[in-house]
């Protein structure tokens, strides 16, 4: 039992095979977390440094969380407050972290594409914790999990990615992982928030209407509206994307089925999701983030586990 | 090949086994049994089928437990996991580990540390079907033994169960 690939750089980089391997694995340790002592000594002997060179909340957490739950060590680095300031390298800060005998990085970076870069510079085992607007891996995993845990499977479920699919790598890795386990993938948002061949290349429905979009998926996947971005007018005002993509209480009782709602958070409440549908039965934006955890702790073994034998 | 227990032995291994437990505890009432995933379920299943025809069912606590994330070899490859099930609190109970095959030691010792996460038992007492002798690397050793055997490190020892196998023979290979 071993992933194909000593990464995770991408779900792009995975066979439907490896995707089976961790959401299995990653069930066995759900039932750990569960348990009184909610600690393994799996890898007691393995180092991890947690490389953020951008904010982030839950995925830090979420991983730190994991690494603790197996016994691992780790270290926690922030670009801000660190040599990055003063003008060192990606790689000479990597480089120095490594001699000093760490086995894994964990890695968040505002470059799409760094952690490609470095896995061909480095002998450590890499994670890719989110990379600009290009891949946010454990995301797309755990977001299969969960749906997987609702529903029971993921072939042949319909999901719908609402909201900003451009800038958004938690959509790119979900599209792919969705794919390759034979789910039907539809994207939904204003046409200035989706890019323009996508649905040629991965073979997906795209649709620019919100309540069709509903009336046709199981699973409603909704994505951020990056605030942060607001200055390049992809859309008139937060109020109107609200009125034409904000999913409430009224929208969702209009049609007339039952639809699993998740968000990868942070929540813009009242843009793109209400709270009388964030907070409802429906919605298991809470259980993604405790999935969040196994899966996260299911990567860090598969990949720290017959790491010798390989060297 | 060179058979150690026969079916019916087996059968016969079974029932004396599980009436030393009895013997030992009375009704199991503070005693549960936990088999150790992925091959000594079999076994523990049988010990509690057995014990099934003295005792009601609800009399006797039954869990499984897997030791993959214990194991100490990690990082020399992985193992296929599986699940654990245990379903009462081991807290001031006597618990019995219940395993096909003693050899090194090393999956008792994984299965005592896994064990302790789920609370301070008064006791743990192990169980095996099928005792390799002198192959210790730790000093571990079995309360109740089905059958001991001496056997070199170039040997495997084989436990088949109808139900996985599709017949109940111990072999020597």
């Amino acid at each position: 039992m071993q992933l194909s690939s000593r990464h995770l750089l991408g779900i792009r980089d995975l066979t439907p095979k490896d995707i089976q391997i961790i959401l299995d694995t990653a069930v066995q340790f759900k039932e750990v977390l569960q348990r009184p002592i909610k600690k393994v000594p799996t890898l007691r002997d393995v180092t991890i440094v947690n490389l953020f060179y951008e904010n982030s909340t839950r995925t830090r957490i979420s991983f730190e969380l994991a690494e603790k739950r197996l016994s691992a060590d780790t270290i926690n680095f922030a670009a801000s407050a660190s040599s990055v300031a003063k003008g060192e390298t990606l790689l000479d800060t990597v480089n120095n972290i490594l001699s000093m005998k760490v086995d894994m990085v964990v890695m968040r970076h505002s470059a799409s594409g760094a952690p490609h870069f470095l896995s061909k510079h480095i002998p450590a085992a890499i994670v890719n914790a989110g990379d600009g607007i290009n891949e946010h891996p454990t995301q797309a995993l755990l977001d299969a999990f969960s749906i997987r845990e609702k529903l029971g499977s993921l072939s042949g479920r319909k999901v719908a990615i609402i909201g900003d699919i451009m800038h958004s790598r938690v959509a790119l890795s979900n599209i792919y992982l969705l794919k390759k386990v034979g789910a039907e993938v539809m994207v939904v948002g204003p046409p200035t928030l989706i890019p323009k061949y996508i649905k040629k290349a991965f073979d997906i429905q795209v649709a620019y209407n919100l309540k069709e979009a509903l009336m046709w998926c199981d699973v409603a996947n909704v994505l951020r509206i990056q605030l942060e971005r607001q200055n390049q007018v992809l859309f008139s005002s937060l109020r109107e994307y609200s009125l034409a993509y904000g999913i409430n209480r009224k929208l969702l009782d209009s049609v007339n089925k039952e639809i699993v709602i998740m968000h990868p958070g942070p929540i813009n409440r009242g843009v793109e999701l209400d709270s009388d549908v964030a907070d409802s039965k429906q919605s298991i934006i809470l259980q993604q983030v405790e999935n969040g955890v196994a899966v996260r702790m299911a990567v860090l073994y598969l990949l720290a586990g017959g790491q010798t034998e390989q060297n | 090949m060179k058979t150690i227990l026969s079916e019916k032995q087996l059968a016969f291994t079974i029932r004396r086994l599980s009436n030393q437990l009895l013997e030992n505890h009375v009704d199991l009432e503070y005693t549960y049994l936990i088999g150790i995933q992925p091959r000594g379920i079999y076994f523990s299943d049988r010990i509690v089928e057995e014990l099934k025809k003295q005792l009601p069912v609800q009399k006797i606590g039954y869990g499984k437990l897997d030791i993959t994330f214990y194991r100490d070899d990690v990082r020399q490859g992985l193992h296929t996991m599986n699940q654990t099930d245990i379903p009462f609190s081991i807290e001031n109970k006597n618990v019995v580990l219940i395993d096909d095959v003693l050899y090194t030691g090393r999956t008792i010792r994984a299965a005592l540390d896994a064990l302790l996460d789920f609370g301070r038992p008064a006791k743990v007492e192990l169980c095996i079907l099928v005792d390799r002798k002198f192959s210790r690397q730790l000093p571990i050793q079995a309360d109740y033994v089905g059958k001991s055997i001496d056997s070199i490190v170039s040997q495997k020892v084989k436990v088949f169960w109808k139900e996985k196998d599709g017949q109940d023979e111990v072999v020597l290979l």
